[in-house]
């Protein structure tokens, strides 16, 4: 996103809080939101992509809902017009091509008018299929759950991505010379993913609270959160949807300053950092251990003020919107152990995981008819929890790696922790060695951290292995 | 909330962007700001002046304050040592160095061959080359360098930088320049008189700042990987087969205006040393073999032109009495890269041999 892409978003979050204060605030919600993935997404080299994707987006959502939904729920009338409300934004986003060749909404020229019906039509097909469906069918539940992981493969796994989009050339009549993995750019994929799990899990638990159609899409694909996050849960974002904060000039101000903060964060500080970050470019140029560490400490600050001011932007907008979103950081550079990093670093990946994978898993090990080694269940899961972490990013030797680091790192730290515990009580009252042990706490963590981004921002292990290499004057 | 607050927040926003813009608008930093760098302080000095169309890749950019460029530079490392004889070369892309490592361009090479004057001094050559064909941009490099106190400026030109409508193309030549040096020199010139100065000057001191900020930046780069040039894979070779085309910048066959007003640029600049002797080179240019090449020498110049413009040259140079190398055929058709002046590694070579040979001469007799 561009700043002025930020700005235009902060302006029409304002102007929807002045606006609307209870009455139509969901539905100014659910089409400013409906509009922002369709302006958002970026173009890409496959013809119509650029719009055919949000739409897969809202088909994705639409079909999660409905699988969710109670039959009460989906009976419901209001559904009808939440439904009208999607197709008419689809069909005036499809509309558009007649207004320009390029694109107003869009990055490119809509598909023709014909293929936009067709798709609402389905969308409309598969809502009045459903409709009427007695009961939540738990088969459908885990459809909606392998679909969704059958999409997050089909974009993460190069090999697989590479074939799509080769397909999706093919089938749009483009040549597949120059198709590649990177031709497939789904805005906002991974967080809609997680956000549709976490409900899809929660209704299989029976905890899911009763959402309508417009509740539910506006919780999905929610503008300031669509592209990075936090990744809020259902049950306390319609809070906030129904029950507003109430709009003060502390809550303005503190949108403001929040805006302003990851703004500079983002544009100012990680874009500086940016220009000098490691990269698989510079990563084979670079002479030296002195400056290869300046290049690892550049990416280590710039991944961090990146992502963090683009959580800092999202909290901001959500609180002139009236949503309280949850923090994603919390001053992870500053702690002096990796559980208590990765208690505060991506705080609301790391709980989505610990809810639906790490908890489960580990409940399931403990369970176990045969009792197991708590200590081989805690490497397990930790390894599991961070692989997958790790695979989310993309599915590659490098992140399966970053993600083993930390998994290792914390089993590791765990265990160091359980056994130097009893040695610690000896500093209770002794600030100065406690401070100083504290202090080489975060330094540690610190670097393994750093360290890990090798894996992070490197395409290869064998590049990796070079960079590793370097830093300690190999 | 209530609307006094919100009207309130905005007047005080919009005053200080107000306040902010004025500062930015009013008070001319750039001079300051220029000769400030991290530059031969916290990173080496670049050892020729900055110019990139691909900042990520080549970790340089094209910035348009010379007296940033030149604080970037090696040159500016501080106080001349005494046991230092200094060489400082002029030219466009060539003596730049385009697809050349920099210890492959000539200032390197020449570098490499560790001369001595007679009395032991280590001569150094400074390479402050730029990537323009311009005579006026070499000549306000020519006007800066001076402050380094030169022992000997090498000044290497090709017809197209004395052409006067290539005069004005250089990023570094800035509105100010164009001023005093059209009415120095005669040539038709002529401001944007819609522009509002205030906004100019806004505008221009964004581009400073921006220009700064990032060449300082890649300063880390530079220093960490030694790099500032993106060297593509397969670069185009320079074109042997020509087209039969035997006219000049639009100057039909046996007319030779084109280039005349600029002649002044280069004899106001050897004159302009204050006794630091100036050498003219014309440098090494593709001689093709290919088609059409009875027509041309290469895909900038006509024979004729180019055959008037030696000849010229070398009168000039006679009457006024400079020392002058005439190059033009040096390097051999198959030392030249992607273009009909860039020289390969060897090209560069042969060319160092030539310069180094005159000036072994020069100082021992």
């Amino acid at each position: 996103m561009t700043i002025l892409t930020v700005l235009i978003l902060a302006a029409i979050a304002l102007l929807l809080r002045l606006t609307f204060r209870l009455r139509g605030r969901g539905w100014a919600l659910l089409i400013a939101s409906l509009l922002a993935i369709f302006w958002l997404q970026p173009s890409m080299p496959i013809r119509n992509l650029d719009f055919w994707l949000p739409v897969l987006t809202l088909f994705l959502t639409l079909f999660a809902w409905e699988i969710t939904a109670s039959p009460e729920e989906r009976l419901s009338d209001h559904n009808l017009a939440t439904l009208a409300i999607i197709a008419g934004v689809i069909l005036c986003v499809g509309l558009t091509r007649y207004l320009s060749v390029t694109g107003i909404l869009t990055p490119s020229q809509p598909p023709p008018t014909w293929q936009v019906l067709a798709g609402i039509v389905l969308l409309a097909g598969l809502f009045f299929a459903m409709r009427s469906a007695k009961k939540t069918i738990p088969a459908l539940l885990w459809i909606g759950f392998t679909l969704i992981l059958g999409f997050f493969m089909l974009l993460k796994l190069p090999g697989l991505a590479g074939l799509t989009s080769s397909g999706l050339h093919l089938l749009m009549g483009q040549s597949t010379t120059n198709a590649s993995a990177l031709d497939i750019r789904w805005l906002g994929f991974s967080y809609v993913a997680f956000r549709l799990i976490h409900t899809i899990r929660d209704r299989q638990s029976g905890r899911l609270p009763q959402v309508s159609l417009q509740e539910y899409f506006i919780y999905v694909i929610f503008f300031p959160s669509f592209t990075a996050g936090p990744i809020d849960r259902i049950e306390r974002f319609i809070t906030d949807l129904r029950q507003p904060v109430p709009m003060t000039s502390e809550d303005l101000g503190e949108g403001a300053k929040r805006l302003a903060v990851g703004l500079f964060k983002k544009f100012v500080v990680a874009d500086t950092l940016g220009l000098i970050a490691l990269s698989a470019t510079n990563a084979s140029q670079v002479q030296g251990a002195g400056w290869t560490w300046l290049l690892l400490y550049a990416f280590t600050f710039q991944i961090y003020f990146d992502f963090s001011g683009y959580t800092d932007v999202a909290i901001g907008m959500a609180r002139w919107l009236g949503f309280r979103l949850p923090e994603n950081f919390n001053h992870p550079y500053l702690k002096p152990n990796l559980t208590l990093f990765w208690n505060n670093w991506h705080i609301t990946l790391t709980q989505w995981f610990r809810a639906y994978f790490f908890n489960p898993v580990t409940r399931a090990f403990r369970s176990a008819e045969k009792p197991i080694n708590p200590v081989f269940i805690l490497l397990v899961t930790q390894l599991g929890t961070m692989l997958l972490i790790g695979l989310w990013h993309g599915i590659t030797w490098n992140f399966a790696a970053w993600g083993l680091w930390h998994g290792l790192g914390l089993f590791l730290q765990n265990r160091w922790s359980n056994w130097v515990r009893p040695h610690l009580t000896t500093l209770e009252g002794r600030p100065v060695p406690k401070a100083l042990l504290t202090g080489l706490g975060i330094l540690l963590t610190f670097h393994y951290v750093a360290l890990g981004w090798v894996w992070f921002a490197l395409p290869t292990i064998h590049l990796s292995l070079t960079v590793f290499g370097k830093l300690f004057g190999g | 909330m209530n609307a006094k607050f919100i009207r309130n927040t905005l007047v005080k926003t919009a005053i200080l962007l107000l306040a902010f813009l004025m500062v930015l608008g009013f008070v001319n930093f750039t001079p300051s700001i220029s000769r400030l760098s991290i530059y031969n302080h916290l990173v080496p000095g670049r050892v020729r002046l900055p110019y990139g169309d691909t900042p990520s890749r080549s970790y340089n950019l094209t910035v348009s304050n010379l007296d940033m460029m030149l604080a970037s530079h090696l040159i500016s490392s501080g106080k001349k040592p005494a046991d230092e004889y200094r060489v400082i070369l002029l030219g466009d892309s060539s003596i730049w160095g385009f697809l050349l490592k920099p210890e492959d361009t000539l200032a390197g090479q020449l570098n490499s061959m560790n001369l001595r004057t007679q009395d032991g001094k280590h001569i150094v050559f400074y390479n402050l080359g730029y990537p323009t064909l311009s005579v006026i941009k070499d000549y306000l490099i020519l006007e800066k360098s001076l402050s380094y106190q030169p022992d000997l400026i090498i000044w290497s030109v090709t017809l197209e930088s004395l052409a006067e409508k290539n005069a004005l193309q250089s990023p570094m030549i800035q509105p100010a320049d164009l001023q005093r040096l059209s009415t120095q020199f005669g040539f038709p010139y002529s401001t944007d008189q819609n522009q509002d100065p205030v906004l100019a000057s806004l505008t221009h001191a964004r581009i400073t700042l921006s220009d700064w900020y990032r060449l300082q930046m890649y300063g880390f780069m530079w220093a960490a990987t030694g790099k500032d040039q993106d060297y593509p894979l397969n670069p185009t070779p320079a074109q042997r087969d020509l087209e039969a085309d035997s006219s000049f910048e639009g100057c039909p066959e046996g007319s030779f205006p084109c280039v005349q007003a600029l002649y002044d640029v280069l004899k106001t600049g050897v004159q302009s040393t204050l006794g630091t002797p100036i050498w003219i080179v014309n440098e090494p240019m593709l001689v093709s073999s290919g088609l059409n090449s009875d027509t041309r020498y290469n895909f900038y110049y006509p024979r004729w032109v180019y055959d008037q413009y030696r000849s010229d040259m070398a009168a000039m140079a006679h009457d006024a009495g400079w020392t002058y190398l005439d190059l033009w055929n040096l390097v051999p058709e198959n030392e030249f890269t992607n273009s009909a002046i860039h020289l390969s590694p060897t090209g560069e070579k042969l060319m160092a041999d030539s310069v180094a040979a005159q000036i072994e001469a020069y100082l021992h007799h």
